[in-house]
């Protein structure tokens, strides 16, 4: 079990958040020029790497804010969190 | 007469396979020693007479997902596209001890799939049409017929989730996973497959986007075809290749209790409750459930997943309220967006993927193998593989097998 830190609330148990996938994925600034295969990257593929991971949790029994953690995905290791509109540098 | 220690049967006991080092080249390598790999690598050999191949394995054979499973059997998918493929491999498990000659000890004590509410109920009814439909066995329970069928289920009406009914599959079951490794391996290293272990993969090499070998611990492989079969970690080996899949590894985790009488006589398994539960032949209960929600690789998660699996186990069944959990254990699944697998032909020539099994990919073993030593040996899909191709999430043409496959992913 994680140990998570909510960048408004603080550390708290996993059991408190819900998992979001892979952070910083925008939507298509203009979808109808995707082609089928652009709509289905955007729609399916995310990053499955190993290693160090940018992704969106939520704080669901907490203050139900979104919020973005860099984790390991091959040690767990959490290395930080940081709010919407943040970028990965600005994880503590 | 004089006794040689040496002599002793567990001294000389014959190995199942030889451990060759790689050739320079193979017509075609396997990259991955589970059970997926080991069945394409067999059936290569054994349909298709492809005996210049080899198995590449990181670690040593069946010690991923192979032995992180609860060895559940069944063919009873809604969609018709699973229900052929699951079926297909349902057939084979039923003649494989004999054609392996070794006990892979696949039991047939039925599945039963139970429902707690009305969406269930009517779900449920609907599937056994379907499955019907589809030659597939199966057979609606009401209540009593389920506490007959399974007398220390739980059917309670005070119960939480009380249970209305189930659905049985008689010919589903388990069997046992590490003599299914044992088998399949023996019978490819006999048909003359070399299987590699302790191989790890580290470059796939492309020419002219058509595979052309690889580049392992062991040193470069060259290799006329190449079929990823690596589940959780096919990310890490398609990435190598120049592409990747709309897939996602999480651990999934289960538990076994100490070993106990015979109690448990079938398989019980439940979404609303989400837990399945089955006894093995030695006497452990095996309970398994959903996966832990992140992307992870690193074959563990979180103990309060373990908890909730116990706590539905205990609503079916209050009288495993004592029973001790002796080990748990977490294996790296690689999911889709539609549950469903990928099986087939890649963006580069010659290079084929078997992955995005999921958390039901042990009961897939011999089809998966049949459909993906077809693919790779003529190039072209098996008509039961052809669906499960890289291009629906393209087409639209997904086999969304998200909670209608008889279990909540």
């Amino acid at each position: 079990m994680f140990e998570i830190r909510c960048p408004y609330c603080g550390p708290r148990d996993e059991p408190e958040f819900k998992y979001g996938g892979q952070a910083h994925v925008a939507y298509p600034a203009d979808p109808e020029l995707l082609s089928d295969e652009e709509w289905a990257r955007f729609l399916f593929v995310r990053d499955n790497s190993r290693g160090r991971y940018a992704e969106r949790w939520n704080h669901a029994a907490g203050c139900r804010r979104w919020f973005n953690v860099i984790r390991d995905t091959g040690t767990h290791e959490l290395v930080g969190s940081y709010r919407v509109g943040e970028q990965p540098e600005d994880a503590r | 007469m004089e006794l040689d220690p040496n002599e002793h049967a567990l001294h000389n006991a014959p190995f199942l396979w030889r451990t060759p080092e790689p050739k320079k080249s193979y017509e075609a390598i396997i990259v991955g020693g589970g059970l997926h790999g080991l069945a394409t690598a067999y059936y290569l050999a054994k349909n298709h007479g492809m005996t210049d191949i080899a198995v590449v394995e990181r670690g040593w054979l069946g010690n991923g997902n192979a032995v992180r499973n609860t060895t559940i059997i069944r063919s009873n998918y809604l969609w018709d596209e699973s229900a052929a493929m699951y079926e297909h491999a349902l057939k084979l498990w039923e003649t494989l001890s004999d054609e392996l000659d070794y006990d892979v000890m696949f039991s047939q004590r039925g599945v039963l799939n139970l429902a707690h509410n009305l969406h269930d109920v009517r779900e449920s009814i609907r599937r056994v049409e379907a499955n019907r439909l589809n030659g597939v066995d199966a057979e609606w329970l009401d209540a009593d017929a389920v506490k007959e069928f399974c007398p220390i289920v739980d059917i309670s009406p005070e119960a939480r989730y009380p249970v209305m009914g189930a659905t049985l599959q008689r010919r589903g079951g388990i069997a046992r996973h590490d003599a299914v490794v044992f088998a399949l391996g023996r019978a490819a290293d006999a048909l003359g497959v070399d299987l590699i272990q302790g191989c790890e993969v580290t470059g796939i090499d492309v020419v002219d986007g058509r595979v052309t070998g690889l580049q392992t611990s062991k040193g470069p492989i060259a290799a006329g075809k190449v079929g990823l079969v690596t589940a959780g970690r096919t990310s890490l080996l398609t990435a190598m290749a120049g592409f990747d899949l709309p897939i996602q590894s999480h651990p999934l985790q289960a538990l076994v209790s100490e070993v106990y009488e015979q109690v448990l006589n079938c398989v019980v398994m439940s979404n609303a409750v989400h837990v399945y539960v089955s006894q093995a032949h030695k006497g452990e209960l095996v309970m398994g459930a959903g996966i832990d929600a992140f992307n992870s690789y690193a074959q563990r998660g979180g103990l309060h997943v373990i908890e909730e699996q116990m706590s539905a186990g205990m609503e079916l069944f209050p009288q495993f309220s004592r029973a001790r959990v002796m080990r748990t254990w977490g294996g790296i699944v690689d999911v889709c967006p539609d549950a469903s697998p990928i099986v087939g032909l890649t963006p580069v020539e010659n290079l084929y993927v078997n992955c995005g099994w999921g958390t039901g990919g042990f009961k897939a073993t011999p089809g998966s193998g049949w459909v993906m030593a077809h693919t790779i040996a003529t190039g072209e899909p098996h008509e039961l593989n052809r669906p499960f191709s890289m291009t629906r999430f393209e087409t639209g043409e997904l086999i969304d097998e998200h909670g209608a496959a008889a279990v909540a992913h």
